[in-house]
């Protein structure tokens, strides 16, 4: 076991950090505040290979590996969760793709997705569904060669601005995935203002009515729709969002080591009281636990092993409350400077608490990660009594 | 590679979540409720890992893998 970075990734994870100090983080409050997301830092973003990064160079892509992925995620969180929010969604987009489309659909989609010349988004949620993916009501009725779609996504992130979106609906009882492109007649996109966390993100509501997709953009057979690509796109989301989490809690840990050094209270700096160091105390720790659960489920993911699916949920339930206790403990640390718009925290704190809802609550995370330690356990244990008849 | 080689790689792969049931070679594992959607995805996962194989476009239908007989066709199809 060798837990270093390769020359590779700790030269990857350098780029990123230095683009995301320069190019995201010093305008991050500003976006937050517009809730508007400037197009030239997309442009910027493509040009670096940042939206083609799920798709390993081998394959056409600009990635070097998972691993290097999620820091790409991590140091982009560390500026602007609604920056990690972009590549979350168009990564989930262009994963699916690029792994279950038709060699058809690829040529004509996947190396603008790669390039960013197309912009991608993943269309889910519904008004009436969040977690039970399984009821989702938008209705997929198949005319000749396409497929009217009705029905309507909702939270649909960075919908104001995608040229591309990843769809599931329900046909003949059976879930389906097709790729929407935005000029389709018949949708209708409605800006969602107001949220509040990673308000930059630019949510939208897709409204479809009577909407033709070609069949031919299905991406694989009837009735594995949600059961293998959904999954496998949000596999992706959540492991983005774990990184962008462990992203976030360091840069809460940053702010309150930098404030806790300049502030004298009592006549010495903060991080001279005790309750203070505790508090920094637990977010490194947390931080490196967090980050360490990540590397392992983006290793597991370059091995193909299906474990990385649920140790995806793990890394992203604890980088997920994690981060949501270093923004308030961030915040707690920063006083009422910490509630004032003059410091970053109280961000943080706002958008630590949609990395803790989306791709999953961390209360589905709860009844969910259970199911993984009994299969575990009882995999390698007979049961208590199975040798006394 | 043969049934005989393949069935019991699944069979034990899928124990891990269908538990206290003996599950029959043409038992519908979607249809009787053992295995969720993100099952589905580690079953896929599983089969391209222990089978050096790779499920594309046109493998990905339920019918492939709804039975340990239907999986293990998948395999013999993809290996040929």
């Amino acid at each position: 076991m060798k837990l270093e970075l390769t020359a590779q990734q700790s030269a990857d994870q350098q780029a990123f950090r230095e683009f995301s100090d320069t190019s995201i983080a010093p305008f991050a409050d500003e976006w937050d505040r517009d809730e508007r997301f400037p197009r030239e830092v997309i442009e910027r973003m493509a040009r670096q290979g940042y939206l083609g990064a799920v798709v390993p160079q081998a394959s056409g892509g600009s990635g070097s590996d998972m691993i290097s992925f999620g820091l790409l995620h991590e140091e982009i969180g560390r500026g602007c969760s609604s920056a990690r929010s972009l590549l979350t969604v168009h990564s989930m987009a262009t994963f699916a793709l690029h792994r279950w489309g038709s060699q058809q659909l690829k040529r004509r989609y996947l190396a603008e997705l790669i390039d960013g010349s197309l912009l991608g988004a993943f269309g889910l949620s519904e008004p009436n569904v969040g977690s039970d993916a399984r009821s989702i009501e938008t209705t997929a009725h198949m005319e000749g060669d396409h497929y009217r779609l009705n029905g309507c996504k909702k939270w649909v992130t960075f919908g104001q601005l995608a040229d591309l979106f990843l769809v599931f609906a329900q046909h003949e009882g059976k879930s389906i995935a097709l790729l929407l492109e935005r000029t389709t007649p018949g949708l209708t996109v409605v800006p969602i203002s107001g949220m509040l966390g990673t308000r930059a993100a630019m949510l939208a509501e897709l409204h479809l009515e009577n909407c033709a997709v070609p069949v031919a953009n299905r991406i694989g057979g009837p009735g594995f729709g949600l059961a293998a690509i959904a999954t496998s796109a949000l596999d992706i989301g959540r492991y983005s969002v774990a990184c962008g989490s462990v992203g976030l809690a360091q840069a809460c840990l940053e702010a309150s080591v930098r404030y806790s050094s300049e502030r004298h209270q009592f006549g010495v700096p903060l991080k001279e009281h005790q309750l203070i160091r505790q508090l920094i105390s637990q977010m490194l720790t947390n931080i490196k636990a967090a980050r360490l659960l990540c590397m392992q489920a983006g290793y597991l993911k370059d091995s193909g092993h299906p474990n990385t699916v649920m140790e995806t949920w793990i890394a992203k339930y604890f980088a997920s409350t994690t981060a949501m206790k270093a923004a308030l403990d961030a915040v707690q640390i920063h006083g009422a400077n910490g509630c004032s718009a003059a410091y970053p925290v109280q961000r943080y704190m706002r958008d630590a608490k949609i990395a803790e809802i989306i791709e999953g609550s961390t209360q589905l995370q709860e009844v969910t990660i259970a199911d993984y330690a009994y299969e575990q356990q009882l995999a390698h244990h007979q049961p208590a009594g199975a040798n006394h008849d | 590679m043969s049934p005989d080689t393949i069935k019991p790689q699944f069979r034990e792969f899928l124990g891990k979540v269908i538990r206290n049931h003996d599950l029959k070679d043409d038992d519908d594992i979607f249809a009787q409720g053992f295995v969720n959607s993100l099952f589905a995805m580690q079953l896929v996962m599983f089969t391209e890992n222990t089978f050096a194989l790779a499920v594309e476009d046109e493998d990905l239908t339920l019918d492939n893998f709804r039975t340990i007989n239907a999986m293990t066709a998948l395999v013999l199809r993809k290996k040929a």
